[in-house]
């Protein structure tokens, strides 16, 4: 059974067009919770889809961040924008957040994209 | 002959649509080439303490970006071993074989690299690869998505299109925009029109990809399917990501709840001259090792973009439907491109579409063009709103479920008002813009945007900007849409915002059906083992499917039958023997005057007989018109007719319209002429039947009449009609004798 509790830790049950209409709703109440991302990404491993699992634990830990951060992230990882400096302090500020796996992610960005001449001319 | 000039036969051969499409002679150089490529590795795996240290003939020194990413994420370790050891036909049988089950082939296709899944494929035949679509596709109930765009971005018109192709069954719609600052006011338009059509369904807009994140974040949208992957470095570098930062965003949208797939597809990289002499199906078996190892849940491919340039070279047509068999092999969702149009034929993008129709995807087109092939704003698609009937024709010859169904248009009318009512009411209470009644009302009309005249289209950009400078979320439409009336549809936005709490829908394969029911290959898998197996339409479902709207029945025949009934057409008495030589009977068939009042081509039945009667006149004869009860055999009814003649010769009519000359010494089913393509028979015709009846009653020379010719498929047009006449006829028959019949208005 899926969870029903939403980001900010409101049960989604009480989110309704009326508590909508008055204003008793923010995006975080209709975001889905790290909680949930981790029974999904055990619910893609049943199902035979480690990396779809891997997925949703990376995700459960971009959960915590704000839209604008995620998007900063993300472009700092597309090619030619960021030095592997600048790849290594992400990760860092990344595993000072408990983002273990996205951490992961942007070292090993850092170390090809090096290789490959994929970092910031 | 001295010119250079094609010969005839050529030269029209030369004049067919097909020939407007490019063939191009492979060149494996520049990567055009389907399958085997110069630069295609063999397959091969190596891995030193639970490190993989070469992949398809490439060391780990050597790895481009591409390698690397599948090499550290996309190859299941534990079963890389066994499953590279595999032989690959054999591997290729057991992808048609129902004792090997799904579930046993995709754990082994976890653990193979591009080139062995590459190979494997390349084995398949066109019919195996249509077994192997119906086994291996994630998600048992197939189902399709629509584009649904404009070219002026008219939220009005995206509205009650997206509620349109609702109801035509689509479950995802995909948009998008000429005007790229237009992307927020089109994903709400279409958002709300969605809601109106139909609950569950799933939108996206597909803009730049930073964008379109920022559109799901804001809950505007609610997949997103424009992430796309290349085969080559190079190539993936050109379109500003590497694998790295796919990965992120791939999880980026996760972390929001929101569904995503991957786009990728055959041919992209030899299109952007960076193919590295690479064939175009081995490309993609890394684009989609690399879908699987970033931790996307699905890919579209099938050429998608590029689908016209595998489709110029020998075998590129399967080598796409091969791209979305390895998508299923590699577990992920197929959405199955027979998208951007492939060829000017209708016969070759029919039958570039067919086979995976009929296999079943989990989406057969990555965007059927539900509306006009002018408005599709990703280009004209290879299905587009023309094509909505023979889609559903083709459903129902074969009785596959394509995912569409037949819209009742009373009902569409209706959902096409409330979208407009909808998004009018949303964008002037959000302070979007306003819509004058005039263009409402020809919005709700509109076949396509070049319908509509009294559009403002600078409303669109002023309403995008507005969206973003002023915040607006998909919680304040749903609150605008309550505020104005519209409850049902907030509540659909509401639902589709709370299945971002639950996080099914992130599933592989994942869409919502009516009642809000994730299908997926969780809840939803396909266990397809042979006949018998796997995905059977419901009852309902197999009723839409059967039951389009030109259907007629029997029933329906008669009551349009009735329409045209003429009280003139009477009963004069019983008919007698005549021995005037100047009498020639016309024989009329047992439903004349009582339930068949029109012949097949129109003409009504009286009509038909007074030419006859004209043409019998003109030469001197007269016409008494008799009707024969007891046999609908239109040779029985001429002969009974001749053998009521004073000449001894009659015309036959039946009165669907096929008539004859008879003469009463000829055997039941001889005749001296005979009009049997009813529908093509005209006034002028019927005539020269009565002037030939004329000549044949007076011994003399008639004029040859041909049945005119056509090269319409009458018969398509007509058989159920003739059949379903014949069955009104045969209902007519008693064994009342012969009865005079007269036209009063004469």
């Amino acid at each position: 059974m899926s969870s029903q509790v939403g980001f900010s830790g409101k049960n989604v049950s009480e989110v309704t067009v009326e508590s909508i209409r008055r204003g008793d709703v923010t995006l975080d109440d209709v975001r889905i919770h790290p909680n949930t991302l981790a029974h999904q990404a055990e619910v893609a491993r049943t199902n035979g889809n480690s990396q779809l699992a891997e997925n949703f634990l990376r995700a459960a830990e971009l959960t915590g961040l704000s839209d604008d951060e995620v998007l900063r992230y993300y472009d700092a990882l597309r090619p030619g924008r960021s030095s592997s400096q600048e790849l290594m302090q992400i990760a860092d500020d990344l595993m000072a957040i408990g983002a273990i796996k996205n951490a992961e992610l942007f070292r090993q960005a850092a170390d090809v994209y090096a290789r490959r001449g994929l970092t910031a001319k | 002959m001295t010119t250079n000039e094609p010969i005839g036969r050529f030269r029209f051969m030369n004049e067919q649509r097909v020939n407007l499409d490019g063939f191009a002679t492979p060149a494996p150089e520049l990567g055009l080439v389907a399958f085997n490529g110069l630069n295609d590795p063999a397959p091969s795996l190596l891995i030193t303490d639970g490190r993989i240290v070469e992949m398809d003939g490439r060391s780990e020194a050597d790895f481009d970006s591409i390698d690397e990413f599948i090499a550290r994420h996309g190859i299941d370790l534990s079963v890389a071993q066994e499953a590279m050891e595999i032989e690959s036909a054999d591997f290729a049988r057991r992808l048609v074989d129902p004792n090997h089950s799904r579930k046993s082939i995709v754990r082994l296709a976890s653990g193979m690299t591009p080139a062995k899944l590459a190979e494997v494929l390349s084995l398949l035949s066109a019919s195996e690869l249509v077994i192997a679509m119906t086994k291996m596709r994630a998600r048992r109930t197939p189902s399709n998505q629509a584009h649904v765009t404009n070219r002026s971005d008219d939220p009005l018109l995206l509205a009650a299109d997206a509620a349109t192709a609702a109801a035509f069954g689509f479950r995802e719609l995909e948009t998008t925009v000429p005007v790229a600052a237009d992307a927020p006011s089109n994903a709400v338009a279409v958002s709300i029109g969605a809601a109106v059509g139909s609950p569950g369904v799933l939108v996206q807009c597909s803009v730049e990809e930073s964008a379109e994140l920022a559109l799901g974040m804001r809950g505007l949208v609610s997949y997103a399917e424009t992430v796309s992957l290349y085969g080559t470095e190079q190539i993936f570098i050109d379109g500003d990501d590497t694998p790295w930062s796919k990965a992120f965003l791939t999880s980026a949208y996760a972390s929001r709840g929101i569904k995503m797939r991957v786009t990728s597809g055959g041919g992209s990289e030899a299109l952007m001259g960076g193919a590295e002499k690479c064939s175009m199906f081995y490309l993609e078996a890394r684009c989609v090792a690399l879908a699987r190892a970033i931790g996307a849940q699905g890919v579209q491919n099938g050429g998608i973009d590029s689908a016209a340039v595998a489709g110029a070279v020998p075998g590129g047509v399967r080598s796409l439907m091969a791209e979305n068999v390895m998508v299923m092999l590699r577990n992920l969702e197929a959405c199955t491109g027979n998208d951007a149009l492939m060829s000017e034929s209708d016969v070759r993008r029919t039958s570039r579409t067919h086979p995976i129709f009929i296999g079943g995807s989990d989406f057969i087109n990555s965007g059927f063009g539900s509306i006009q092939r002018y408005d599709n704003m990703f280009g004209p698609s290879q299905w587009n709103s023309e094509d909505i009937d023979d889609f559903l024709a083709m459903q129902r010859d074969w009785g596959v479920d394509g995912g569409l169904r037949t819209a009742d248009e009373i009902e569409v009318a209706r959902l096409r008002r409330r979208a407009t009512d909808a998004v009018s009411a949303v964008y002037s209470w959000l302070g979007l813009g306003d819509f004058s009644a005039e263009w409402a009302d020809q919005a709700v009309d509109a076949a396509g945007s070049k319908d509509i005249s009294s559009g403002d289209l600078m409303l669109p950009l002023t309403a995008a900007r507005t969206i973003m400078e002023t915040n607006v979320t998909m919680l304040d439409v749903i609150a605008a849409l309550a505020e104005n009336g519209f409850d049902l549809e907030a509540q659909r936005c509401l639902d589709m915002l709370k299945a971002r709490v639950a996080g099914d829908y992130l599933q592989t394969s994942a869409i919502f059906d009516e009642e809000m029911n994730v299908l997926s290959l969780v809840t939803d898998p396909n266990e397809y083992s042979g006949p018998g197996t796997g995905y059977q339409p419901t009852p309902e479902r197999q009723a839409q499917i059967d039951t389009i709207r030109q259907q007629r029945s029997v029933a329906d025949l008669l009551v349009e039958q009735q329409g045209f009934e003429n009280k003139n057409i009477v009963v004069a008495g019983p008919a007698e023997v005549s021995y005037d030589p100047r009498d020639v009977v016309i024989g009329v068939s047992p439903a004349t005057g009582k339930d068949i009042w029109v012949t097949l081509s129109g003409l009504s039945v009286a009509d038909a007989i007074k030419e006859v009667l004209a043409g019998l006149e003109e030469e001197g004869c007269v016409g008494r018109i008799v009707r024969v009860n007891d046999s609908l055999d239109l040779g029985m009814i001429g002969l009974t007719a001749a053998r009521l003649s004073g000449s001894g010769v009659s015309v036959g009519l039946q009165a669907k319209g096929t008539a004859l000359i008879h003469r009463r010494d000829l055997a039941p089913l001889a005749n001296l002429e005979l009009y049997s393509v009813a529908p093509t028979i005209t006034r002028e015709l019927y005539r020269m039947m009565g002037i030939n009846a004329g000549r044949h009653a007076k011994g003399a020379t008639p004029e040859p009449v041909r049945n005119p010719y056509s090269d319409e498929a009458i018969e398509a047009r007509y058989h159920t009609k003739v059949v379903s006449l014949v069955a009104i006829e045969r209902n007519c028959v008693t064994d009342a004798a012969p009865e005079v019949l007269e036209l009063k208005s004469l």
